[in-house]
C-alpha cells in the first residue's frame, strides 16, 4: 500500500516549470532515493510533499487522505521533515532540539509529559547521542549535528521521513553512518524513508526504489538495478559510465567521464 | 554571542544561571520601582511609601505617592513590559536581530498621528493617546497588507516596514516644519516620557499589558519553533503564517498601548530583550520573562534618573535610556565577542 502518493503535481516559478505533471507513489517501509541532476525539480518535489511549496495543480496525499485538508499538527505526528542544513540558536542543547520533535504531540497548555521524555530518550540513544546530550549543538562536529537533528524527527515518532540531501557536507564516514542509520531504522521500525540524494552510489546502496527526475518529469523509477543504468545516466545525468553488480547484486556505479554532447 | 557562561557543558549549571538571571532582573525591577518612588523633589522612605499606600490616606506623603509617584512608576512599569515583550515576540517572529517596534510601523504610525493632534488640534489633546494608538494599528495593520503575498515572509515585512516609516516620519517632519511654533511639545512626545503620567494613562496601557503578556507566554514554545527556521517549523506541524500573524498582532497591541501613552520611546524594544538574549539565551520560555523584568527595571530606573539628573529640569525618559543604556550594551556585546 502506498503511504504517500503524489498525483500530478505541477509547479512553475516564474514561468518556469520545476515539476510538470509529476506522479509518484512511496510504498510503506521502503527507502525511496529521488536523484536528478541540479535543476530537475527533486527538491521541490520534496518541498511539497513537506507542505513547504504549495504545487499550482495535483493533490498529495497522505494515507489516502489529502495532504491539503490535513492540519499541520496531524501530519507531524505522522511524517517528519529535515529541510537541507538546518539552523537552529547557537545555545541549544542537543536534548533541548531534540524535544522540540515532541511538539506535535503536545497541546498548547500542556508541558511534557512522560511519554514525551521518554521518547526524546529514545531517540538520543537510538542515534548514540545519549552521552551528548546536554552538549551544546553549536559546538558539535557536523555529522554529529546531522544526528541530533535526525534524532529530533525520531522524537516526533513518524511513519514516514523525508529528508532533502542528508549527507551534503559531511565527509564519507559521516555520510555512511547517517545512511547506515537511517537504513536501520526502516529496518527494525518500519520506517519509510524518502531522501533526496546526490550520490548516485548511495541511492544504489541503500534505497529500495529509486526515481530518478528529469526537467520536472519521472525519467524513471523502480528497483535500483534497473532504474540505474548506463543509459539513464548518460540520459539524465549526461555522463558515461560502466556500472556492475556487487556480491549482494546491488549496482556500483563508476563515472568514465562526460557524455558526448548530443546535436 | 551568548555569556560564556552559557556553554558550559553542564545542564544544571545552565538552569541555574538562567535562574540567578531571573531573580536579578527581578530584583533590578522590585529596586527600580522602589527607587522611584521614593527619589525626587521630596525624599520618601520605604516605610513612609509602604504606609502612605496600604495604609495611612491622610498623611501628606500620601498625595506625593500616590497621585503622582505610584502612577507614573506603574505606567513606567507596564510600557517597560509591553515594549520589551513586544521586541523580544518581534525579534522571534521575524528571525532577526534588529527587528523591534519601529520595523511594524507602530511608532512611525503612532507618530504621525499624535504630532498630527498636537500641531493641528492643540486644544484636544487629550485626543493624543486614543489617535496615536489607531495610527499604530493601521501602520501595522497597512504594513502586512504591502508585505501579504500569499504568506507572510518577514524580510518582506521589515522592507515593507522600513519604507512605511520613511514616508510616515517624513510627514512627521513637514508637520513639524510646518507648525515650528508648536514643535516642543511634540518633540517631546516623540522622544517619549513619563511626565505627568497618571492613573487614566494606566487604565489604558493595564488591559494590554495584562492579555499581551498572558498570550506571550502561551507563544513561548511558537517562538522556539519559528527560531528553527520556516521549514523546520512546518515539518514540527507549527501554522507557521498563523503563528506569524497572531504573535505580531500581539506585539503590535503591545507597542501601540505603550507608545499612544508615553510617546516614541525607542529603545526599550530593541535592547532590552537583546541584552536579556545576551544574558539567559534564547529560548522564549526564559527570554520573555527575563525581557519584562528587564524592561521594568530599566524604564523604572531611567525616569528616576531623569527625574533627578538635572533636578528640577525633568528630561524625557527616552534620552536618559538611549544615553545610559546603549554603551552599556555595547559593553555586553563586546564582552561576548
Amino acid at each position: 500500500m502506498s503511504i504517500l502518493k503524489a498525483d500530478n503535481l505541477s509547479f512553475s516559478f516564474d514561468e518556469k516549470i520545476v515539476l510538470d505533471n509529476l506522479t509518484l507513489a512511496v510504498e510503506e517501509g521502503k527507502i525511496v532515493a529521488i536523484l536528478g541532476p541540479n535543476g530537475s525539480g527533486k527538491s521541490t518535489l520534496l518541498k511539497v510533499l513537506s507542505r513547504n511549496i504549495k504545487p499550482n495543480k495535483g493533490i498529495v496525499y497522505l494515507d489516502d487522505k489529502n495532504l491539503a485538508q490535513l492540519s499541520g499538527k496531524t501530519i507531524a505526528q505522522q511524517m517528519a521533515v529535515l529541510p537541507q542544513s538546518p539552523q537552529a540558536p547557537n545555545d541549544l542543547t542537543v536534548r533541548d532540539l531534540v524535544e522540540f520533535g515532541r511538539f506535535p504531540h503536545q497541546s498548547w497548555w500542556q508541558g511534557k509529559s512522560e511519554q514525551d521524555e521518554h521518547y526524546v530518550s529514545w531517540a538520543l540513544a537510538q542515534t548514540g547521542l545519549a552521552q551528548m546530550a546536554d552538549r551544546v549543538v553549536s559546538t558539535l562536529s557536523g555529522g554529529e549535528r546531522q544526528r541530533v537533528w535526525i534524532a529530533m524527527a525520531l522524537a516526533q515518532k513518524p511513519e514516514i521521513l523525508l529528508l532533502d540531501e542528508p549527507t551534503t557536507y559531511l565527509d564519507i564516514c559521516h555520510q555512511l553512518e547517517i545512511m547506515e542509520l537511517l537504513a536501520a531504522f526502516n529496518e527494525e521500525h518500519n520506517l519509510t524513508v524518502v531522501m533526496v540524494l546526490h550520490d548516485i552510489n548511495h541511492a544504489a546502496r541503500y534505497s529500495d526504489y529509486v526515481v530518478v527526475l528529469q526537467q520536472g518529469k519521472v525519467f524513471a523509477a523502480g528497483r535500483p538495478k534497473d532504474v540505474i543504468t548506463e543509459h539513464t545516466l548518460r540520459e539524465v545525468f549526461g555522463v558515461e559510465s560502466e556500472i556492475t553488480l556487487d556480491k549482494t547484486g546491488k549496482p556500483v556505479i563508476i563515472i568514465r567521464g562526460l557524455a558526448a554532447k548530443k546535436v | 554571542m551568548l555569556s560564556k557562561s552559557f556553554f558550559c557543558s553542564n545542564v544544571r549549571k545552565r538552569g541555574e544561571w538562567r535562574a540567578f538571571i531571573l531573580v536579578m532582573f527581578a530584583v533590578c525591577a522590585l529596586g527600580g520601582i522602589i527607587l522611584s518612588l521614593s527619589v525626587g523633589a521630596l525624599s520618601i522612605s520605604i516605610n513612609e511609601i509602604i504606609s502612605a499606600i496600604f495604609s495611612d490616606a491622610s498623611g501628606a506623603n500620601r498625595q506625593v505617592i500616590w497621585n503622582i509617584r505610584l502612577p507614573r512608576t506603574l505606567v513606567g512599569a507596564l510600557v517597560g513590559i509591553n515594549l520589551s515583550l513586544a521586541g523580544a515576540i518581534l525579534q522571534g517572529v521575524m528571525k532577526n536581530p534588529l527587528a523591534d517596534p519601529h520595523i511594524i510601523g507602530v511608532s512611525s504610525g503612532a507618530g504621525l498621528a499624535g504630532v498630527s493632534i498636537m500641531v493641528l488640534f492643540p486644544h484636544k489633546e487629550y485626543l493624543v493617546t486614543p489617535v496615536a494608538f489607531l495610527g499604530a494599528m493601521l501602520a501595522a495593520v497597512f504594513i502586512y497588507i504591502l508585505a501579504w503575498k500569499g504568506g507572510i515572509r518577514p524580510v518582506r515585512i521589515i522592507l515593507a516596514g522600513v519604507a512605511v516609516s520613511a514616508f510616515l516620519n517624513s510627514a512627521i517632519s513637514a508637520l513639524l516644519v510646518f507648525y515650528s511654533d508648536r514643535v516642543h511639545g511634540a518633540l517631546m512626545w516623540m522622544v517619549g516620557g513619563l511626565s505627568a503620567r497618571s492613573w487614566p494613562h494606566l487604565d489604558i496601557i493595564l488591559p494590554y499589558t495584562v492579555a499581551g503578556s498572558i498570550l506571550a507566554v502561551f507563544g513561548a514554545r511558537r517562538l522556539n519553533i519559528l527560531n528553527l527556521g520556516d521549514e523546520v517549523s512546518r515539518g514540527l506541524g507549527l501554522n507557521v503564517e498563523v503563528s506569524r500573524i497572531a504573535l505580531t498582532a500581539v506585539a503590535a497591541l503591545m507597542a501601540a498601548s505603550a507608545v499612544s501613552v508615553v510617546g516614541l520611546l525607542g529603545f526599550v524594544g530593541l535592547i532590552v530583550p537583546h541584552a536579556a538574549r545576551l544574558l539567559v539565551g534564547s529560548d522564549y520560555r526564559y527570554l520573555l520573562p527575563a525581557s519584562a523584568l528587564l524592561g521594568v527595571a530599566v524604564v523604572t530606573l531611567s525616569d528616576t534618573l531623569a527625574r533627578v539628573a538635572f533636578s528640577p529640569i525633568e528630561i524625557p525618559v527616552g534620552i536618559i535610556m538611549a544615553f545610559v543604556g546603549a554603551p552599556f550594551f555595547l559593553y555586553l556585546l563586546r564582552r561576548d565577542a
